[in-house]
């Protein structure tokens, strides 16, 4: 058989039928479902007279507009949609993971966490950050509420076949450095439409050497350049991470033979990419964004563009704009830059590493007084998890607020929202304009960093820490 | 979904790349559950601003927008294509476009139309001040003022889905034999019933 890359493989035996001069219809192991992107559906469904066909693939959550402080949701908006949910999960036989059953979380985090994110599965989700699954070696990918329909009803999806890009990480990481730094990296390097077409598997031995969980940090921004789809291969990082977890293979043969799968599911060393990306990361440094887009990134050691250096006008067009709205001026030092508030949550960065390198930063400190810190666990497991490990301790001392889980500030589709004008060192994975809130100005960070800046009320290397609060 | 063969009507020009699904209809809208509705919302934070090109009268009661590479990129809410249909707009063309937004276009039979830029870039000067365009799906042209007419591509599947207003679950859902067969030698690895409630 010809070499094969590692999503030929997954994607070649989930291939229902491929039907001449039509797309591919392809199976989908395992449906996640949030309120937000939904309800549309499940009224398609139900004007059609059409059930959920495999509802014991499903699984729901709520997670984008949940308010994240102790109390009822005040949103009438906000209730409606969650009751909604609710609703359509009792009618339609779907299994709910609600505020306040202890399980709910970002659907991104708790597919991982409940191990139901499993290698070689095709994993789809109304939500475009679905790539995070992608971190165990299965295709993950984001899709519209039309296509949530189509998955409810028929548990396939026509698609047509993406082309393949490999990203390999060569190098080692300095200290401070994390796996947020080398995906900002990347896109700043390929640039934000660098992955429209493509699935990415992300590989080197920069990720080889990644906990689990930062591996997830990397796939979650796979769309931030535009891929369909990112992943990485399983090994034993990988494996250990799930084993015991309720939604694994029981422990015994079903699981001895779950490894025997996993193993193979890797790309054959002669396997051909339509394009391959090499991101050297010994040298890198920690990234902060400065504009309106993730690609618009630089070292925090480093200063803001100046439109004058840009010779096409679209380009000088684009980064004026950027810097008119983030309130910047040409060539301000990233290190000059001061904040309001701080961020730290969302899918990419809100799982138990992200607070545990967080709180060390922040541990024995305080927070700049003129700044609000945040922090958001990506679930009510994580929440418990960091609450074992006095990790909330550790944030109120400093003067962080610890709220409960959810998408919060990452959006801002509850009350978690900045001011216009407020400027947010943020973990999360957007910085387009309003994101966090009408006006506000989001800068993308890891989460040392953002703990760095909380207490410098600026941004700084996380390193630096020491002399800088 | 209706039917999209040919639509003329008066096109606005919105010279920008990377229009994000966040700017087309920003997320204190995603609380609703309809789908209808969203026209009013449309580049809501951008409507507010006094120079911002929609608002510029020649465009009022266009239906074809013409813009920058990548729309659409980012987040996957189908909201940004039903605000884009209920404002007016029948018709995007681009010289690229976010994945998800493109599926989601063709869904709910708003026409994502991929041209060079350079070709983009004649059909927006051809319009500029307010003119109109033709385009039509069945003969894959898309014709202007002074007998302009600039050909473009589309995957023949979803032209002709478009053209006949094909509802694809019902077409899916007369494979169902074959999913059935799928299932049976297919068994996905994790059954969400049996995780702890």
């Amino acid at each position: 058989m010809a070499p094969q890359t590692l999503f030929e493989r997954i994607w070649t035996s989930h291939v229902v039928v491929e039907p001449a001069d039509e797309p591919a219809l392809l199976y989908v192991d395992l449906h996640l479902i949030h309120e937000v992107t939904s309800p549309q559906a499940f009224e398609g469904l139900r004007l059609a007279g059409r059930r959920v066909r495999r509802p014991d693939l499903s699984i729901a959550t709520m997670d984008h507009n949940v308010p994240t402080e102790e109390g009822p949701i005040t949103d009438p908006l906000a209730r409606r949609q969650l009751d909604a949910l609710r609703q359509n999960c009792e009618e339609f036989g779907v299994p709910l993971y609600a505020t306040g059953s202890g399980r709910e979380g970002i659907v991104h985090v708790i597919g991982p966490e409940l191990g139901i994110s499993q290698p070689g599965m095709t994993i789809v989700c109304g939500d475009s950050h679905t790539s995070t699954h992608g971190a165990f070696g299965a295709l993950a990918f984001g899709i519209g509420t039309s296509e949530v329909e189509h998955v409810l009803a028929t548990q396939t999806l026509p698609q047509r076949k993406p082309k393949t890009m490999r990203v390999n990480f060569d190098g080692e990481l300095p200290p401070g450095v994390a796996a947020k730094d080398m995906i900002l990296a990347a896109i700043g390097q390929a640039g934000i439409s660098g992955g429209v077409g493509y699935v990415v598997e992300y590989d080197g031995p920069a990720i080889r050497s990644l906990s689990m969980e930062s591996r997830m940090t990397v796939c979650n921004m796979s769309i931030e350049w535009g891929a369909r789809a990112g992943m990485i291969a399983p090994d034993d990082t990988t494996f250990s991470y799930m084993e015991g977890r309720p939604g694994a293979p029981a422990p015994g043969r079903d699981w001895e033979h779950a490894l025997d799968q996993w193993r193979s599911l890797a790309t054959d060393p002669d396997a051909a990419f339509d394009r391959e990306l090499t991101v050297d990361v010994s040298k890198l440094a920690p990234q902060v964004t400065w504009g309106t887009n993730p690609e618009m990134v630089v070292p925090v050691h480093g200063e803001v563009p100046d439109p004058a250096d840009y010779d096409d006008p679209a380009e000088r067009g684009a980064v004026e704009r950027a810097l008119a709205y983030m309130g910047l001026a040409p060539r301000t030092k990233i290190e000059d830059i001061t904040i309001d508030r701080v961020f730290i949550g969302s899918c990419t960065n809100a799982r138990i590493e992200d607070l545990r390198t967080a709180a060390a930063v922040v541990s024995g400190k305080h927070v700049h007084p003129s700044v609000r810190a945040l922090v958001v666990p990506g679930s009510a497991g994580v929440k418990q998890q960091a609450e074992d490990e006095g990790l909330d301790k550790i944030f109120t001392a400093a003067g962080f607020e610890w709220r409960r889980a959810g998408c919060s500030m990452c959006l801002g589709m509850n009350p978690d929202i900045l001011q216009p004008g407020e400027r947010c060192a943020s973990t999360s994975n957007r910085n387009f304009e309003g994101r966090q809130g009408q006006g506000g100005r989001t800068h993308l960070v890891s989460p040392a960093l953002a703990a760095a800046a909380a207490l410098a009320g600026h941004f700084v290397d996380p390193l630096a820490v020491g002399d800088a609060a | 979904m209706k039917p999209f063969r040919r639509v003329t009507a008066r096109a606005a020009v919105l010279d920008r790349a990377d229009v994000d699904t966040d700017q087309i209809i920003p997320k204190q809208f995603l609380k609703r559950i309809e789908r209808t509705g969203y026209g009013e919302f449309l580049f809501f934070d951008w409507m507010k601003q006094p120079d911002f090109e929609l608002r510029r009268p020649e465009y009022a009661d266009a239906g074809i927008l013409l813009t920058g590479r990548n729309f659409g990129s980012g987040s996957s809410r189908e909201h940004a294509a039903w605000a884009l249909q209920d404002y007016g707009f029948e018709v995007v063309i681009a010289p690229s476009f976010g994945d998800i937004f493109r599926t989601n276009a063709l869904k709910i039979g708003l026409l994502p139309i991929v041209l060079p830029a350079e070709a983009v870039e004649t059909l927006m000067h051809a319009v500029a001040g307010g003119g109109s365009l033709t385009v039509d799906l069945e003969t894959q042209q898309v014709t202007g003022p002074d007998d302009l007419v600039v050909p473009f591509e589309f995957e023949a599947f979803a032209r002709e889905s478009l053209l006949q207003g094909l509802d694809d679950i019902a077409l899916t859902l007369k494979r169902e034999a074959k999913i059935t067969a799928f299932e049976r030698s297919h068994s996905a690895p994790v059954d969400t019933t049996l995780l702890p409630a």
